[in-house]
Parts: C-alpha cells; structure tokens; sequence
C-alpha cells in the first residue's frame, strides 16, 4: 500500500515519457498530455492517501502497513506510518493535484520536464514520511534537492539561479552532517531500523553529537534562525506552485524530522539542548515578525511569515508534553494548508500583473471581490483567528510551551500579534483602499479553475480549524507514546 | 610450483602478453584498422577477464604474482574499462585522422600493467608492474603527436612520472634494507608490531611514489596539465582504471605487508586525504575546462577513497574497492560523453561550450546530469553509495572528524558540478552540435543506466564481491 502510493508518481512518470512519443507533433498536444497524467496520477495518489488514513488504526500504537524487504550491506527497504506520519503523507497527496492544476496555464514552458519534476518530488516526499530505514530515508530526503533545484532553477523568476545554488548548498551542507551521523548510528547500533533505533539507547555523549548534526539538517530544512536566509530568497525565485510545495510540506520535514530523529532517538541531548531551541525559536518568531513586517514583495513577506510560523512548531515540539507536540503537529499540517494557500493568492495577481510588488497593488476588491474573500480566509488563518486552522495550532503548542517554560510561551505569544500586523498590513494594502493603479482596471476576478483550487484548501482550513479533534484523535496515541518514551528515558 | 602451474596462475597476464604481442605483427603488417582488429583486441581483454574468474587462485612464481579474489575484482574491472577504452578511443582518433593500431595495443599492454599491480606480492613485481602500466600510459597521452599540447602533457607525465619512480624504488630498497625480503609476507612478518624508523622511512617513500601515481594531493600537480592535454578518450581511461590499480595496490601495501603498522601509516593516509579533498574541492571551483575540472574531481575522489582506506581492515579495503569502482563507471561515462560531442568539428571542453545541452541533446545531457550528481554524492546515484561505504567504515574506525571534513568538502565540490548542470540545463546554446559517435555514446548511456537505477541492484552482487575481495587482501 505505501509503496504504491509511493511509486505511483514514477508510474505518472513513465507514462507522460511514453505518450510524448506517441502524442504527435504538436508541442501543445504533449504538453497538454502531460498536464493530464500528472494531474490524473496526483489525484490518484490523492485517493489512495485518503484510504491510507480511513484504514489506519489510530488506536493502534506503533506503525502500521508495514513493508520490508531485505537489500544489500544489511540494508533493509522498510515503510510504515504511524499517528505522526500518516498525516503528512495526505497533506502532500492534498496539495499535489493542486499545485500541478495552479501550474496548468502559468507554465507553458518545458511544461513536460516540469510535470516529470513534481510527480518525482512527490514520490520523493512522501518516501520521506514512510521511510523507516536511516538509509531509505535519507535517499528521499536528499533526493528532493535534485527536482527542487531543477523547479527553482528553470522555472523560477528573474534571481533564480542564485536561488536555486542557495536552497541547493544550504541544505547539502546540513544534510551531509546528518548523513555522517547516520553511519555513526548504524555503526554504533548494527542497524538502520528506525523502530529499532527509537529504543536504542545512546550514551549521553554520543546522543549529543548525533543530535548537533540531526539538528544541523532539520534547523536548514525548517528553516530556523539564523540558517533561513535561504529560505526567501528560494519562494520569492521559485514559481508558484514550487513555492507551495517548498511552504506546505518540505518544510514540514524538518518538524517532522525532529520529532521521528531527535525526540525518540536523543531524549537526553534534546532535554540538554532545549534553551538553544526556546531561545532560537523566539529569536525567530519575534524577529522575522518584524522583518516581514518590512518586506516589499508579498512572497517575501509569507515566506518570513512561515519561518515565524515553524518557530511555533519547535517550541511545540521541544516543550516535551503531550500538548506541545500534538500543537506543532497540527501548527505544521495547519500551516501546509495555510501557507500553500497563501502562496497559490499571490500567484493568482502574479499570472495577471507579473508583479509581487505591494505597492503595485491597491483596491483589488474592486475588481476582485471572490478573491478578496478568499484571500481574507487565509489571511485570517494565518494570523491564528479561532475558527481557522491556525488558531488551534498555535493556542495548542503555546499551551505546551506554558507548561514546560514561562518565558520562552510569553515572548512566543507577541508573535502572534506581530502576525496579525503583517498580515492584515499586507491585506490593507493589496485588497482595499482606492483602486489606484491604472494598470489594475482590467484586472479579472478568479476563474473557475482557480476557485476550484481554493475551495479544498477553504474547506480544510475551517474543518479541522472547526474540529480539531479530527487530526488529534489520529496523531494523539502515537504522540503519547513518544512523549512516555521521552520522559522515561528522561527520567522526568 | 612447477612452470604449468605457475602459468595457469598468470593466465590473464599470459593471455594479454600474448595477445599485444599477436596485435602488434598482426598492426604492422595490416597497417590499417579493421573492425576485426579492434574486436580481437577487446576479445583478448574480455578473455581476460573470464580468465580472472575462472583461473585457479594461488601464488605464483614464488610469491611475487598473488592470485587471490582481490586480485580478480580488480583484474574485472580493470579489464572491462580497458575494453570500453578501445572503440570509443579509435572512434574518437579516426574522426581526427588518427588511424594507428598501436592505440588498441597500448591499452592492454597497460592493462597487463594493471592487471600485475593488483596482484604483486613482491616489490619486484610491484615496481615492474608499474613501469609497464605508466610506460603505456605516457604513450598514450603523447598519441596525438602533431598536437603540441598532447605531446606537452604526454612529456609532464613522463617526467613527473619518473620522478615518482624514483621515490617508489628508494622507498623498496629502504623496505628491503630493513626488513631483509622484498615479499610483502617477510615484511608483514617484520611489522608485525609496529614498523621501525627505517621501515617507516621507505613506507613513506612507497606511499609518496603511489600517491603520484593515484593524484592525491600533493602529489597531483601533473594532473590537471595532463588531463587537459591528452586526448579526452585516454583521459577517460586513465583515469578510471589506473587509479583503482594504484589503489589496490596501495592496499596490499598497507594493510597487507604493513598491517601491523596501522597506526602509523594511517596518519599519512588522513593527511593525503584530508588535502586531497581541499586541494580538488577549492582549486576545482575556479577551472573552465571540464577536463581540468574533472581533474581536480578525481583529485577529490581519490581523497575519498583514502579516507576509507584509512580506516583499514577489511571494511576500510571494502568500502575503497567499492567506492573506486563506482567511480571508475563514473569517469569512463563522464570522458566517453566528453569525448561523443563536438561542436562544428571542436571538441566540446568548456563550460561554456556545454550551455544549452539539455535542448539540443536530452538524453546525453541527462547522462551527463546524473554523472555530476553522482559526483556530489547525491542518493540515490552510485556515487552516492561510494561515500556511504568509505564514511560509514571511516566512522566506524574512529575517524569521524576526517570523514566531517570529506563530507564538507564534498559540499564545496558540489558547487562545481551544479554550475555544470546549470550551464546544461539553463543556458542557451551556442549553436548546433555535431551527430555524435556511436560507440562512445553508447558507452555513456550504458554508464549512465549504471549510475540510476542499474546500481541499486548492481550493488547487491558487487557488495558481498567486494567483502570477499577486500578480505582476501587483508587476512592471508
């Protein structure tokens, strides 16, 4: 099962190669061949994620549809999800039939290579949440920079190749230190088996040094201050669809990362380390707050927005209580849905006025009253309003955070402020107002392709924002089990 | 040991010995290239090859010819590069006007070389067995002898060359002045535990002749200039295959003859690699030409495999043999698509003159692509399983700082490839390329199939090959 829904994407793969041989002359016959297998094979894997998280057990501890096949150096194939993964797996299976339909027009060159790309990536991320071989595992997540590169590189905007060289070696750098880590474990404890691994016990001295170099990984990949530059740099290059899927999940994989690697794996290096995480989280929740606050160009400001955002999740996560890690488990599936969609409102005003200058903007509800509306869901979301998906992941994770440490939830809690003044500053400006800018009359309301890309997100932004209880009741006794994992070995 | 048997034990060596001899009268009196010629010279290596594999194992001629799986690992490898050198390198040479039927006999009297480097077990056969290779080898890089810059590198790697000789029989004759044989067993036997200053002394010298041969920094001033002056399918091949000779017999060296003297060889060893990487990951990121650039790549790759070395035992030996042989595929694929295209009769070697491959030329272009992401370590591409044998025995070992640093460097070196792909990918072209040549594109695609997906079954087989390869050279 997860291997299907894992490999699908290569099957998407073999079949737009194999029609472009047979599609005929016209470049727009190929083209339009391949939008369609992508889309028809996302929306596939779409369907089998959802069976996936119908059929998973949520009372069931430990992971489930497991597979496992012998290979060679003692490596085995094995995948498996369990409360923490399985989640992730429909988020990314959610938002790829939407990124390839945001793609259909705005991308009309190399449109085959692009299509290939993102079912590659696909494949790739959703190996990642499966993935419960150290060795499986990293062969996704390193693999991820070869078609993300490639996105950014040919398809981004004016500044992309210094882009795509930033996103590339930042997260090459951190990634080798975790692979050196990894062989010191499988040396350490003769195996590369995750299960197996969350119930080694490494000594004290060894966990810290593997813990530093998990860390030097996932910090890049979140992004953490002070290793995001990267990351504004990459969304504000990478094209729409690219950058949703750089927000909505491959950020994800540092979160998630942490709490598969870090937690389980070095109870005690991450209970030594935790200040360092309080204190880079805050520094990062406060400060890119105020440095979205300045940004000129709307992606640049969301993508600040999400590292303030991802801030919320490591607090949640190291904070060490059930209440914490179930509020950054849900911060990250919340902010996936959010920041995609964020992503995919200002795509919309990019493909009409090939601009993402704020000040360009003004009045837009004038001519686009729907995609105000819109534009003001997600708005809200991301600024935490109750009712919205974002308000139950941060009150969540900040009530962890309380418990385990006043101070660092107390500076945290500005940030939601702060939030709310980037965000609804950014919204003034692009939405009401006077209608400006000439060069805006013409400007045209959503289409219905468009509005049929919104209103899954809408509606997941609501519903779990509304019924919260739907991703707690899955994520909730895989999330106790880590947490009594932690404090036993802890001690605490 | 009677003559039959020690025959039998040489047979791959007898059989090319012979076969160069035959190809020789077989040339002068021909005069010209035939299909024939060129299709009994790669049978010869082929049978070579088969030879290895089923020949008996034992020592021969009184310890100085070691068959043993080790040695047939490498004899494989080396004979089968060998044999893709041949028709790629003729091609390239006929199209330039160049129809010389000595290049087919160079090739395997170099792969005789080869072949005795992997399997000497004397310092006499270690030091003949070398001369044979490199004689060969400078030939080779002076075989466009109208070509100043051909007959330029071919003179750099002769003198060079010789020097390094020079350093390889005073560092043997000092093994032998004190330890009292040339046999790696009597040596092995007098460092058992530990070597003397004077052992050390010639260790030293023996280790700085090789890591001439195998371009490890310091030691790799003569690449770069020999690489770009040498024609690019004699590139491709020694680049590949000599290097994993070199490396074995390095091995037989150090954890054979001197595996009592771990500790102190091995300093020498993280030294060389450690610098190694530096040298090829820094200096690599200001070069133009692709064939300097792969210079200084193979600088960094031999780095790689020392460290693994480093951490001897048989572990150490596995993860190096592993990781050579995904790199030799990779550099033969790497020159036989440099050598396949030609832009209006110019031979494409700058970065500049690959911009835009990806529109003109896809399938060589995604080739290519997977030859630098292989060459960044990237999972899950072949290079990428090399780094993980070699580091995961390096920290195994104890040597996690050297293999952080490695790892580091491959992160600077991984700039040069991406600006590669880049320029591939994103640039516009030039102009129109030429209809590349059959063979060596047949080559880089069958490399290319091997660096994804073919090594991820590959590796199943070559894995427990190379185990009991490695532990061959190590315990006797």
């Amino acid at each position: 099962m997860l291997s299907l829904i894992t490999f699908l994407p290569l099957l998407g793969v073999a079949a737009i190669l194999i029609t472009r041989q047979f599609a005929g002359p016209l470049q727009e016959d190929r083209d339009g061949a391949a939008r369609m297998i992508a889309l028809v094979t996302t929306v596939g894997v779409l369907v089998l994620s959802v069976i996936l998280v119908v059929r998973f057990n949520p009372a069931q501890s430990g992971f489930q549809f497991t597979e496992e096949a012998s290979w060679f150096a003692g490596l085995h194939y094995r995948m498996g999800v369990d409360g923490i993964s399985v989640l992730f797996v429909l988020l990314t299976a959610f938002l790829m039939p939407l990124c390839i339909a945001a793609s259909w027009r705005s991308i009309t060159n190399r449109v085959v290579e692009y299509m290939i790309a993102f079912l590659v990536l696909e494949t790739l991320v959703i190996g990642v949440f499966c993935a419960l071989d150290l060795i499986v595992f990293y062969l996704f997540f390193e693999g991820q920079l070869i078609p993300m590169f490639l996105i950014i590189g040919i398809w981004g905007g004016a500044n992309r190749v210094y882009a795509a060289f930033k996103f590339f070696l930042y997260t090459l750098l951190g990634s080798v230190l975790m692979l050196a880590a990894i062989l010191a474990m499988i040396g350490i404890a003769h195996t590369s088996s995750i299960p197996e691994l969350m119930s080694y016990r490494f000594s004290p001295a060894v966990q810290t040094w593997l813990w530093l170099a998990f860390f030097a990984s996932f910090a890049v990949k979140l992004p953490m201050w002070p290793v995001h530059t990267w990351l504004p740099d990459a969304h504000v290059e990478a094209p729409t669809a690219g950058s949703v899927i750089l927000a909505g999940i491959l950020l994800k994989m540092g979160g998630y990362g942490f709490l598969r690697f870090s937690l389980p794996m070095f109870p005690n290096a991450s209970v030594q380390f935790t200040p360092l995480i309080f204190a880079l989280s805050v520094i990062a929740i406060v400060y890119t707050s105020l440095v979205a606050f300045r940004q000129t160009d709307m992606k640049k400001l969301i993508a600040y927005s999400s590292v303030a955002h991802m801030g919320f999740v490591t607090l949640g996560i190291f904070s060490g209580n059930l209440l914490g890690v179930q509020g950054a488990l849900f911060q990250m599936l919340s902010h996936g849905v959010i920041s995609g969609a964020l992503f995919l409102c200002v795509g919309v005003v990019y493909d009409r006025m090939h601009t993402r200058e704020i000040a360009f903007y003004g009045g837009v509800v004038n001519r686009m009253p729907l995609y105000a509306a819109v534009f003001m869901l997600f708005t809200m979301g991301n600024v935490g309003l109750p009712g919205t998906s974002g308000f139950v992941g941060e009150i969540t994770s900040l009530t962890g955070v309380y418990a385990a440490n006043t101070w660092p939830a107390i500076l945290a809690t500005t940030g939601i402020i702060l939030s709310a003044v980037y965000a609804l500053t950014l919204y003034r400006n692009v939405i009401f107002g006077e209608l400006a800018n000439p060069k805006l009359a013409a400007i045209t309301d959503l289409g219905r392709r468009e509005s049929l890309i919104f209103a899954p997100l809408m509606i997941a932004t609501l519903a779990i924002g509304l019924q919260p209880a739907l991703v707690f009741h899955i994520t909730g006794v895989s999330a106790e089990q880590l947490i009594a994992a932690y404090h036993m070995a802890t001690s605490r | 040991m009677n003559a039959a048997s020690n025959i039998l034990l040489a047979g791959p060596e007898v059989i090319l010995a012979v076969s160069a001899l035959v190809l020789l009268v077989w040339g002068a009196f021909d005069r010209k290239v035939s299909a024939a010629f060129i299709g009994a010279s790669m049978l010869a290596l082929v049978a070579a090859a088969v030879a290895a594999v089923v020949g008996p194992h034992g020592r021969a001629f009184d310890g100085g010819l070691i068959a043993d799986t080790g040695a047939m690992f490498s004899k494989v490898v080396i004979y089968v590069a060998s044999a893709l050198a041949i028709p790629v390198g003729q091609r390239w040479f006929r199209t330039r006007g160049i129809d010389r039927f000595e290049y087919p006999v160079l090739v395997i009297l170099a792969a005789l070389g080869m072949g005795m480097m992997v399997a000497a077990g004397d310092l006499i056969s270690l030091y003949v067995s070398i001369e044979l290779q490199s004689l060969a080898l400078y030939v080779l890089a002076a075989f466009r002898r109208d070509d100043a810059r051909s007959s330029e590198a071919g003179l750099k790697y002769f003198v060079l060359g010789a020097l390094s000789s020079g350093l390889l029989l005073y560092g043997a004759s000092l093994i032998y002045g004190f330890a009292g044989s040339t046999h790696f067993d009597v040596i092995a036997s007098a460092a058992q535990s530990g070597a003397g200053a004077g052992l050390v002394f010639g260790l030293v010298f023996l280790i700085c002749g090789l890591a001439f041969k195998v371009s490890a920094a310091p030691f790799h001033m003569w690449t770069p200039d020999v690489y770009e002056g040498a024609p690019t399918p004699v590139v491709g091949f020694f680049a590949g295959a000599p290097k994993l000779a070199a490396m074995v017999l390095l091995a037989r060296i150090l954890v054979e003859a001197f595996g009592g003297a771990v500790l102190q060889w091995r300093q020498v060893l993280i030294a060389l690699a450690i610098i190694s990487v530096a040298v090829g990951a820094f200096a690599g990121l200001a070069q133009k030409n692709l064939k300097r650039l792969w210079a200084y790549s193979s600088i960094a790759n031999i780095g790689y495999a020392l460290v693994g070395l480093a951490a001897g035992g048989p572990a150490g030996v596995q993860s190096m043999l592993l990781f050579m042989v995904l790199y030799v595929i990779d550099v033969t694929g790497f020159f036989a698509c440099l050598a396949a295209l030609t832009r209006e009769g110019r031979p494409l070697e700058t970065f500049d003159d690959f911009a835009g491959l990806m529109r003109e030329r896809p399938m060589l272009c995604l080739a290519m692509t997977s030859f630098c992401l292989s060459a960044i370590g990237l999972p899950p591409f072949s290079g990428f399983w090399g780094k993980v044998f070699v580091f995961q025995a390096a920290i195994a070992a104890g040597l996690a700082p050297a293999a952080v640093i490695a790892l580091v460097g491959s992160v600077v070196a991984a700039f040069y490839y991406l600006r590669l792909i880049k320029t591939m990918w994103l640039d516009p072209a030039p102009g129109q390329t030429d209809a590349p040549t059959g063979e060596a594109v047949a080559v880089t695609y069958a490399t290319a199939l091997f660096a994804f997906p073919a090594v991820l079954i590959a590796l199943v087989v070559l894995y427990p090959w190379a185990r009991t390869a490695a532990a061959a050279l190590v315990i006797r």
